[in-house]
């Protein structure tokens, strides 16, 4: 056995990279709205694609799934050159865009089992793949009424139902809960979680918060360029970072705190408590809670001054 | 070709899960039907009457020149209203995605949607060839003459839905691409008969009611064949481009 047919087999067997972008970059005319990304994705894995409106997350997502053309750049699916082989890359993907592509003049049953058949699924596992969709997606008692009437939150999951209906490698999501209400938000963000146990999931969302709750790993793109790349646990390091804040009865001035510690600003939150920035992220809070009792500060509230998570997101896309 | 027929199949149930192509089959039957019964009332009224024999023709083409006559005619008007929706809905429903994003090429999915729409069209070709095969209950009719019209109209509507499934992908609004694919092929239908007196003009030789005409006198014949082919195909790649523009430039 020798040649790409090795190789993919070798991939898929060893190594457990579902996805792989290499220096994506897309302009539009003069416009560049994705700018040299790279990112890979493992299996099992909930990867967030963060970014403020117009960052370029959506022609990402066209790119990933082959929508687009990308101006520069490769696009790897389970080993499988998108752009090269696009039948074979795109059977492993399943791909909800931002507006969803639904044949609302079908019933939901016949509109899945028009998505089975349009990506492969063998014809007699068809019936079997629609029911399992449906249910995934709490669709089972909605299955012959017309796609048009549902609501809202149901359209989105036939939605999430065509893009999972033929158990593909990659789920790629693009803004799944926009303009749902909050219940409905809850059940398709567990419905994403269940998803993710299976397959690699791409997520992409300005919700911050969504990003927390649903994701292992999180990519902030602003102005077409990852600006940020990590665990959610670096998420959340970041926006601990470097201040603390404090509550104290006779407050110290900043030059007084400059002369013990690496300090750089000293700001008041309101009339009780300080916002004391230090130099470093690690900050020895026991020196510091030590030198108050020396000093007589009247200390009687410490915590870290945990950085919103919008804040670090201006933070990350202002930079 | 497998996902070809899938696609087609997509087409011909969207055809019929909305009152449109109930509708235009509905109109366009009766309309056959109506002419049908004309031609054979007519037939009687003319034959027995003054008419020397020498001039006398046959049942067949009789009523069969008033029937083809008037289906190409109809289906000037019935094609741009199935062909509008192919395309451009899915542009203003935003459904591309699916089938860019499901392991199809583009070259299936626009073949797809031609073979879709030219099924439904088939229907009513092959319910005309039907209606008018019943005259041999009770005469000894030219069948040849009825598969070369069948063959031809066959071809005809070929290339109507072709023009439309192009000018369909041009547009997001279907009523446009309606409009537009009408024009385009009443232009090149009638445009012999604009220069009916120059027949060698190279405009009369892209007008497709003069290779249409080859059909109607029972002519088959591989010269007006390769034209509608040719003029299919010219047309379907256009839409392939068209399609594959969108992925390149976005």
């Amino acid at each position: 056995m020798d040649g790409p047919q090795t190789d993919i087999f070798i991939y898929n067997t060893f190594m457990t990279k579902t996805l792989k972008a290499t220096q994506l970059t897309r302009r539009f005319g003069p416009n560049t709205a994705v700018n040299n990304v790279s990112f890979d994705l493992s299996k099992g894995e909930v990867l967030g694609f963060l970014g403020p409106n117009g960052a370029g997350k959506s022609t990402t997502m066209r790119m990933l799934t082959g929508n687009l053309a990308p101006t520069e750049g490769q696009v790897e699916i389970c080993g499988i050159n998108i752009i090269e082989d696009p039948k074979l890359a795109k059977a492993k993907i399943g791909y909800l865009p931002e507006m969803r592509p639904l044949y609302k003049e079908f019933k939901v049953n016949e509109f899945l089992r028009i998505a089975a058949k349009l990506h492969n699924v063998p014809n007699k596992k068809i019936n079997e793949s629609i029911d399992t969709a449906m249910e995934k997606c709490g669709l089972t008692h909605m299955r012959d009424r017309l796609i048009e009437n549902l609501s809202n939150g149901y359209q989105q999951r036939v939605g999430i139902a065509q893009a999972i209906i033929h158990n593909p490698e990659i789920v790629i999501l693009d803004e799944p809960t926009v303009g749902l209400d909050p219940i409905q938000i809850r059940e398709i963000r567990k419905l994403i979680k269940d998803i993710g146990k299976e397959h690699s999931v791409i997520l992409s969302t300005h919700i911050l918060p969504e990003v927390e709750i649903v994701c292992d790993r999180v990519q902030i793109i602003d102005r077409g360029n990852l600006v940020f790349h990590g665990s959610i646990e670096d998420l959340k390091q970041q926006r601990r970072g470097n201040k603390l804040l404090v509550g104290m009865k006779k407050p110290p001035t900043l030059k007084k705190l400059q002369t013990l510690f690496d300090v750089v600003k000293l700001e008041k939150q309101d009339d009780l408590l300080q916002i004391i920035q230090f130099k470093s992220n690690d900050i020895d809070v026991e020196a510091f809670i030590k030198a108050s009792i020396k000093e007589k500060w009247g200390l009687f509230q410490i915590s870290p001054h945990i950085t919103s998570l919008e804040d670090t997101f201006v933070q990350l896309t202002n930079q | 070709m497998n996902m070809i027929f899938n696609i087609a199949m997509k087409e011909i149930k969207s055809f019929f899960v909305t009152p449109m192509g109930w509708i235009i089959i509905a109109l366009i039957t009766a309309a056959f039907g109506w002419n049908y019964f004309i031609g054979v009332n007519n037939y009687f009224e003319v034959m027995s009457g003054a008419i020397r024999p020498a001039e006398r023709v046959g049942v067949t083409i009789y009523v069969g020149q008033t029937v083809y006559g008037s289906a190409s005619f109809l289906m000037l008007f019935a094609v741009p209203l199935l062909s509008m929706r192919l395309i451009s809905e899915e542009r203003r429903q935003q459904t591309l995605p699916f089938l860019f994003s499901a392991p199809i090429s583009i070259i299936e999915i626009v073949l797809g949607k031609f073979f879709g729409l030219f099924a439904f069209l088939a229907i009513m070709v092959l319910y005309i060839f039907v209606m008018l095969s019943t005259l041999n209950i009770w005469a000894d009719i030219d069948f040849g003459y009825l598969i070369a019209n069948t063959f031809g109209l066959f071809l005809l509507v070929g290339s109507f839905a072709a023009i439309g499934i192009y000018f369909s992908s041009l547009t997001s609004q279907p009523i446009i691409a309606a409009i537009l694919s009408f024009i385009f092929a009443v232009t090149l239908f009638i445009l012999e008969r604009y220069f009916a007196s120059q027949p060698n003009h190279w405009f009369s030789y892209i007008s497709l009611m003069k290779h249409f005409q080859t059909f109607s006198r029972g002519v088959i014949s591989s010269k007006d064949i390769i034209y509608f082919m040719l003029f299919i195909s010219t047309f379907l790649v256009l839409t392939i481009r068209r399609l594959d523009a969108d992925r390149l430039r976005g």
